[in-house]
């Protein structure tokens, strides 16, 4: 064993004589667990009980959906590991969406689930369920703790397992009797994961291939994922853009690694990207694609995606390497340092020819919208970015908004969208923007949010009442589930199924719940509600009626390749 | 094109789950699965057959080597390696067809290990091949019961 690998984490000091609950809030501390997401329950008890003096602040959520999400936020925002905590059973299954939310976005998270007694697992026990089964499949690992013996360890692999290598959520399962139990020496608390691995050596012979690919090529396109943010590559990817004058477009999960006002920037790419993004990405010679996983939203039909490139691809998971489409220059490793690396040998460019191409795209195709006396969303996203310097936290539920605020905010760096990308999550964005508040308390934080999604979780926002955590939610209104209704209008002869509602008062449910309520209707109102929302120092609900039927565009028509983008009417 | 994959896993609770969990989520088809112990008590070995072409076989190697408490993977499709599966099968024989079978059987190296009034219960381990074709000459007579291990598998020379 190296001496590296053999260097100790801070112990949680001695633990012999701990009860199984004390052992927990000790690791939580040695972990460096600041605040905990959860709701109580029988199962976890004994670790409320603990929590009860602990200088751990826990933030109670009403729903555990609502604490996962807060816990995701958290994890996004900060970059630290989320912590949620439910009690067995309903608590548990209440976890799997957040979960599994958390798993296709690479979100470090551990949760944690009380069990019944281990002696009564299988039995169909009161508020039992086969979690470590159940969550299985939508978590990175799990692990179901019997004894008391073996608690510390599996925190501390918990935690490591979740923020190594291409993070994801870790499961907890802690049977009540290992909680209770009591420890009667010093337990072993070291990882012993002898086949898990976090690092990989970046092949210095492909780095400088993939260095005289980019330094040969005319017309190359950095494509970059959430992967960049995950390894705090930004700087190392900033800089390989400008030395070799590469333009580079993001994934929704990558907004903020490129700092949208840079004539370098693309923007998003994709169903919805920038028709500018998509042309070079049709254009290219080269395309480096960086933490990111060529999913099927980002690349079309994939038989015609890029038809020119060569592709490099940049990635510590090794299976996400020609999983999609075949790799010219496979990368595994970590994204900052093979960059790193990689600018080493790439030489200064200017590229005059193909930075003229796409400004001239730019400039025929920009993101447009209308205006009349509604509020148009497209509009009102543009005004909240000019109004919080593009700076704010931003999260979002799923739908046209998501893909508004994604398009009009105006990203400028890293660790700012917080938004469900994988598993396109409805509910997402109130929690998840209480968690990064949480987390980020001298930061304004904005959920932009549908009226449908922010329905399904906005419970929560009692959550943010009563923990004084000031998060603005914006609710665009417009009396429809937009995204599933644009489908339907596009693609289903506008018979609209399922998808019209009235939406209730929120700005009196926002009162009622213990935050301050605003609506506003009209496009004159608009800049003036923002600014009344932004000032105040509490949690505010501002309820904003949109044009109803407006659609998000550019759009690339499923099963179309990206240079079929259709740019709407006002093409 | 069949792979015989080889995994060494941690000899924990949960790892068959998490390991035939992912091969299912991931719409692998497993043909045979052995689970067995090793020389190292803490460690069990993992022999699953899986046909598929080359990208798939790629992709079942690397998810199975981010299963946590897998600690190595080996595809042997290009090393030579000795291949055995192990098969118990009652074989329908009255009296005067006796012989014939007994002759089969000590023709594939077998073993006669259970003898009753009109059947034998017949071990016989080898390649897969072998076994199929062992299967195939004695279908005729009635195969009354039968059990396979999967195949299980070690590199030559090593
Ligand atoms: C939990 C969940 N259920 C269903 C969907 C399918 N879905 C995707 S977008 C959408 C409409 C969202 O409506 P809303 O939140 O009002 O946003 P809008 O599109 O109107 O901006 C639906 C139903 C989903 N993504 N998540
Ligand atoms: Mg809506």
């Amino acid at each position: 064993m190296t001496a590296k690998r053999k260097r100790k984490q801070a112990g949680p000091g001695t633990l012999a004589g701990a009860t199984g609950a004390e052992v927990f809030e000790a690791m939580l501390r040695a972990e460096g667990v600041e605040t905990l997401f959860g709701f109580p329950g029988g199962a976890v008890l004994p670790i409320f009980d603990v929590l009860y003096k602990s200088p751990i602040r826990f933030v109670r959520s009403r729903h555990e959906q609502g604490a996962v999400h807060m816990a995701d936020g958290y994890a996004r925002s900060t970059g630290r590991v989320g912590v949620a905590l439910a009690t067995s059973g309903p608590g548990a299954t209440n976890l799997v969406t957040g979960l599994a939310t958390a798993n296709m976005d690479s979100v470090p998270l551990v949760a944690f689930t009380g069990q019944v007694k281990s002696f009564l697992i299988g039995n169909d026990a009161f508020q039992e369920a086969d979690v470590t089964g159940i969550t299985r499949p939508i978590t990175k690992h799990n692990y179901l703790v019997k004894r008391v013996e073996d608690l510390g360890r599996i925190v501390r692999e918990a935690f490591h397992v979740a923020r190594t290598g291409r993070p994801g959520p870790v499961l907890v399962d802690i049977a009540v009797d290992a909680t209770v139990g009591t420890l009667a020496g010093e337990p072993d608390v070291e990882p012993n994961l002898p086949g898990y691995r976090t690092r990989w050596e970046p092949n210095m012979k492909q780095v400088k291939a993939a260095a005289e690919a980019i330094n040969a090529a005319e017309r190359p396109v950095l494509y970059v994922g959430g992967g960049v943010v995950i390894a705090g590559a930004t700087d190392a990817l900033r800089a390989l853009s400008e030395t070799a004058q590469i333009p580079v477009t993001t994934t929704l999960l990558g907004l903020g690694t490129m700092d949208e006002s840079s004539p370098l920037a693309l923007q998003m790419l994709g169903m919805h990207g920038t028709a500018t993004a998509n042309y070079a990405v049709q254009e290219c010679d080269l395309l480096i694609a960086v933490g990111a996983r060529f999913d099927d939203r980002v690349t079309g039909d994939i038989e015609t995606f890029a038809p020119h490139a060569k592709i490099i691809h940049i990635d510590i998971d090794p299976a996400s390497i020609s999983k999609n489409v075949d790799v010219d220059i496979p990368l595994v490793g970590d994204a900052k340092e093979i960059l790193e690396r990689m600018n080493e040998y790439v030489r200064p460019q200017d590229r005059a020819a193909w930075g003229e191409r796409i400004a001239d795209w730019k400039q025929r195709y920009p993101l447009r919208y209308e205006t009349d006396g509604d509020v148009r969303p497209q509009e009102l996203i543009e005004r909240l970015g000019e109004l919080t310097d593009h700076d704010a936290i931003v999260a979002t539920g799923v739908g046209q908004h998501q893909m508004w605020a994604a398009q009009f905010y105006g990203w400028r760096r890293p660790r700012q969208i917080l938004t469900s990308g994988g598993l396109g999550t409805m509910g997402f964005g109130c929690p998840s923007a209480i968690g990064a508040q949480a987390g980020n308390p001298d930061k304004t934080v904005i959920d932009i949010d549908g009226d449908g999604s922010f329905t399904m979780t906005m419970v929560e926002v009692i959550t943010a009442a009563q923990n004084n955590l000031p998060v603005k939610f914006v609710v665009l209104d417009n009396t429809y589930l937009g995204m599933v209704r644009q489908w339907q209008e596009m693609f289903y002869g506008r018979r609209y199924s399922g998808v019209d509602h009235v939406c209730p008062d929120f700005a009196a449910i926002a009162e009622g719940f213990g935050a301050k309520g605003m609506t506003v209707a009209s496009r004159d109102a608009m800049d003036e509600a923002l600014r009344a929302m932004l000032a105040h120092d509490g949690p505010v609900v501002l309820h904003v009626k949109v044009s109803p039927e407006e659609n998000v565009y550019p759009m690339v028509a499923p099963g179309k390749g990206l240079h079929e983008v259709d740019l709407g009417k006002l093409a | 094109m069949k792979h015989i994959i080889s995994a060494l896993v941690q000899n924990q609770p949960g790892v068959l789950a998490h390991v035939a969990g992912m091969f299912a989520a991931r719409g692998f088809n497993i043909d045979s699965l052995v689970v067995g112990r090793t020389e190292d008590p803490e460690l069990s070995r993992m022999t699953i057959v899986v046909i598929g072409d080359d990208r798939v076989l790629e992709q079942v190697r690397k998810q199975l080597g981010k299963v946590v408490p897998v600690v190595k993977v080996r595809d042997f499709a290009a090393t030579p390696c000795v291949q055995r599966d192990l098969m118990l099968i009652r074989v329908h024989t009255p009296p005067p067809k006796r012989p014939e079978v007994v002759e089969l059987v000590n023709l594939f190296r077998g073993r006669v290990v259970d003898v009753a009034r009109d059947s034998v219960l017949i071990e016989l381990a080898g390649t897969e091949e072998k076994i199929e074709a062992f299967i195939d000459l004695v279908r005729p007579y009635g195969i009354r019961e039968l059990a396979r291990t999967g195949l299980i598998a070690v590199p030559r020379g090593g």
